[in-house]
């Protein structure tokens, strides 16, 4: 219990009102202290702004004292055999918090997994307790009931706290516990557990002769054995249970993740292909456009509508001429790629003429299909944009077809790369683009 | 792919799928130019219509219920050796593609396949050449890619299954790049007899090559 911690903390709000000499603020003190007025109605837990569970502040609101004084009150009380901490614990897990209708414990009473993990760590404590006893503690033994007590009463609001309430017991164990994980502090973890341990060994060796320990020792280790023979399945399984139950919340969230996303892809676009079910090219073009982000969503990772204009990788660029020339010209493009690697300026370039040639192709072929191939080899990239379409005669070609296989070539050869462009009339057309790698660093196991 | 003129008679085929709707679309698109004998909708069906109907060719769903395609092709291949498959998917993830050739498929399509090649590939697989997509020629270069060793004198248990000879990588890469089989055989100037049988030999090392690197290709394949 950090109540202690926490008193200290909660002197800070009044002595921040008055920056100026002790009378000013106590005059402060004491105008607060009368100004607060009583609240009527049952009482209520105050959650806005509390320090823990907002029983002080609710308390301080019905009774009109300072909220500083009440939780000072508490945390004197507890040192007083820990009736403070006991009250609290009650009050947090009984009385409803400001605005709810019911209180944790009435939540608590349904959740049986929840008894049942509190009761689980009630016993355990119970047996850390024994053995402290024997090694005659007085303290610790006569703090052990309302440790116990608080000990199941957090783990029962815990479990049935709203996630506001949630959220502010995370940020107490925080320091001790990490659960964030972002601002890892092994230190402060080594040093907690190194006071305990020194103080256990202090408890141990102080006042004791050692060979006095041994025989209470003995029986001790007996005690925790028989103890834990009787109880270990049952922690056991409480342990397992409370891993079962997070891997079917882990499952939960992933199962609502697929169906939103299945919901905002697919589902839409059989949507949409219902409604334009007279348009047979539009409803390819959709079911294309549909299978390749499913396709691209289970196989590779990409999340469905995020189809970026950016591609860090060659198979990835090809994956995008792929998507987007289809998109455009309602075609179908078979990319197949053999390895992969990151892209630079020249594999930049190369895509680019890539995709000239195959928009090319979609425009003048009149194929139904333009194959892409890429193949990434340490020395080189070597990519083919083949259709098997109306093809044409090289010696006789048009003015526009020509200017942009140069237009390719250009590209291509300002690089240190090359073009070339085979075709005859009614055999189809291929164009090839090698380009000369600088970096050999083959990215493996990638492609569309 | 070209055209081949069937061999003698239509060759049967069984349908190995899940979906209801695939398999009456590819009887449908089928019916004229093949003779469908029966269908199935899950493993143990599947291997016990086989038996019954010992059809020539079964186009086989990587993807079942209770099981995989490739537990379809294990259980018949020892009863029905002569049982000839052909694997169609529409996920072409490479696992499972790689899963089902190496189990003993002749072949592997992707479900969006036309109807007439769809027709041709089936002919093919019946006469006992091996179909390869140009996909599939691209997953098996890049497995064998992949694999070290591939290269330079790296002592293998059996060098000869674990390498494509430079002859069977051309003609891989052709076929990846949109090539049909004669195409390929005119660009190498090679017979189609000869393409066939480069295709059918890599299809023998993909399916024997003991290397557990194929399958770890596949499977890291998938997880990237």
């Amino acid at each position: 219990m950090g109540d202690g911690q926490r008193s200290q903390d909660g002197l800070a709000p009044g002595q921040q009102d008055g920056q100026g000499p002790l009378s000013d603020r106590l005059r402060h003190l004491t105008l607060r202290w009368n100004s607060v007025p009583e609240q009527t109605g049952p009482l209520r837990r105050r959650t806005e702004g509390s320090m823990v569970g907002g029983v002080a502040g609710g308390l301080a609101a019905k009774t009109g004292l300072d909220v500083t004084v009440v939780r000072i009150a508490i945390v004197v009380a507890t040192l007083l055999y820990g009736i403070g901490a006991v009250v609290y614990m009650a009050a947090w897990l009984l009385v409803p918090a400001a605005g709810a209708d019911a209180s944790i414990g009435s939540k608590a009473l349904s959740d049986k997994r929840g008894i049942g993990l509190a009761a689980g760590l009630a016993s355990l404590l119970a047996v850390v307790l024994i053995i402290a006893s024997f090694l005659n503690i007085g303290w610790l033994t006569a703090l052990a009931l309302p440790l116990i007590i608080c000990t199941a009463g957090l783990v029962l609001v815990w479990r049935n706290a709203p996630p506001d309430e949630q959220q502010t017991l995370r940020k107490l164990g925080d320091p001790v516990f990490e659960r964030t994980g972002h601002a890892a502090h092994p230190v402060r973890r080594l040093v907690l557990a190194g006071i305990l341990l020194a103080g256990g060994a202090w408890l141990l060796l102080s006042g004791h002769r050692s060979y006095h320990l041994l025989r209470p020792l003995g029986a001790l280790v007996l005690v925790v054995i028989s103890i834990a023979v009787a109880l270990g399945p049952w922690w056991m399984r409480l342990a397992r249970d409370l891993v079962d139950e997070r891997q079917a919340r882990i499952r939960a969230e992933e199962r609502a993740d697929v169906a939103s996303r299945v919901h905002d892809s697919v589902l839409q676009t059989l949507a949409l292909i219902q409604r334009r079910a007279a348009d047979p090219q539009q409803v390819v073009q959709l079911a294309r456009a549909q299978e390749r982000e499913l396709r691209g969503w289970l196989f590779d990772g990409v999340p469905p509508g995020s189809i970026e204009g950016k591609a860090s990788t060659l198979a990835a660029g090809v994956r995008l001429i792929q998507q987007q020339v289809e998109a455009q010209h309602g075609m179908a493009i078979e990319a197949v790629t053999v390895g992969d690697c990151e892209l630079d300026d020249d594999l930049r370039a190369l895509l680019a003429a890539a995709r000239e040639a195959t928009v090319n192709a979609a425009k003048w072929s009149g194929a139904a299909v333009v194959s892409l191939f890429a193949e990434v080899d340490p020395g080189e990239v070597a990519l083919y944009v083949r259709d098997r379409g109306k093809g044409f005669d090289p010696a006789g070609v048009p003015a526009d077809r020509k200017g942009l296989a140069e237009s390719i070539h250009t590209r291509m050869t300002r690089r240190g790369g090359s073009a070339s462009v085979r075709s005859a009339p009614g055999e189809g057309t291929e164009v090839t683009l090698r380009m000369p790698r600088k970096s050999a660093d083959r990215v493996d196991g990638r492609s569309s | 792919m070209s055209a081949q003129p069937p061999a003698a008679a239509k060759p049967s085929v069984f349908l190995v799928d899940d979906h209801a709707m695939f398999r009456a679309g590819v009887r449908s698109e089928l019916a004229t130019e093949l003779e469908i004998v029966g269908e199935a909708d899950d493993v143990t069906t599947a291997i016990s219509g086989i038996a019954r109907t010992a059809p020539d060719v079964v186009l086989l769903d990587v993807h079942l219920p209770g099981g995989g395609g490739q537990d379809v092709v294990t259980a018949v291949k020892t009863q029905q050796p002569e049982v000839r498959f052909l694997a169609l998917s529409a996920s072409d993830a490479p696992e499972d593609v790689i899963a089902v050739i190496r189990a003993g498929a002749r072949g592997y399509v992707t479900k969006t396949i036309s109807a007439a090649d769809l027709v041709d590939a089936v002919t093919r697989v019946a006469a006992g050449d091996a179909v390869f997509s140009p996909r599939l020629a691209g997953f098996v270069l890049d497995a064998f890619a992949a694999m070290p060793g591939a290269g330079i004198g790296t002592p293998s248990f059996d060098a000869e299954l674990d390498q494509l000879t430079v002859r069977e990588r051309e003609v891989l890469r052709l076929i990846a790049r949109g090539y049909t089989y004669r195409e390929v055989a005119r660009e190498l100037f090679i017979s189609v007899k000869t393409v066939e049988s480069h295709v059918s030999s890599v299809l023998r090392k993909l399916q024997l090559s003991t290397r557990h690197q194929l399958t770890k290709w596949a499977a890291d394949r998938r997880l990237a």
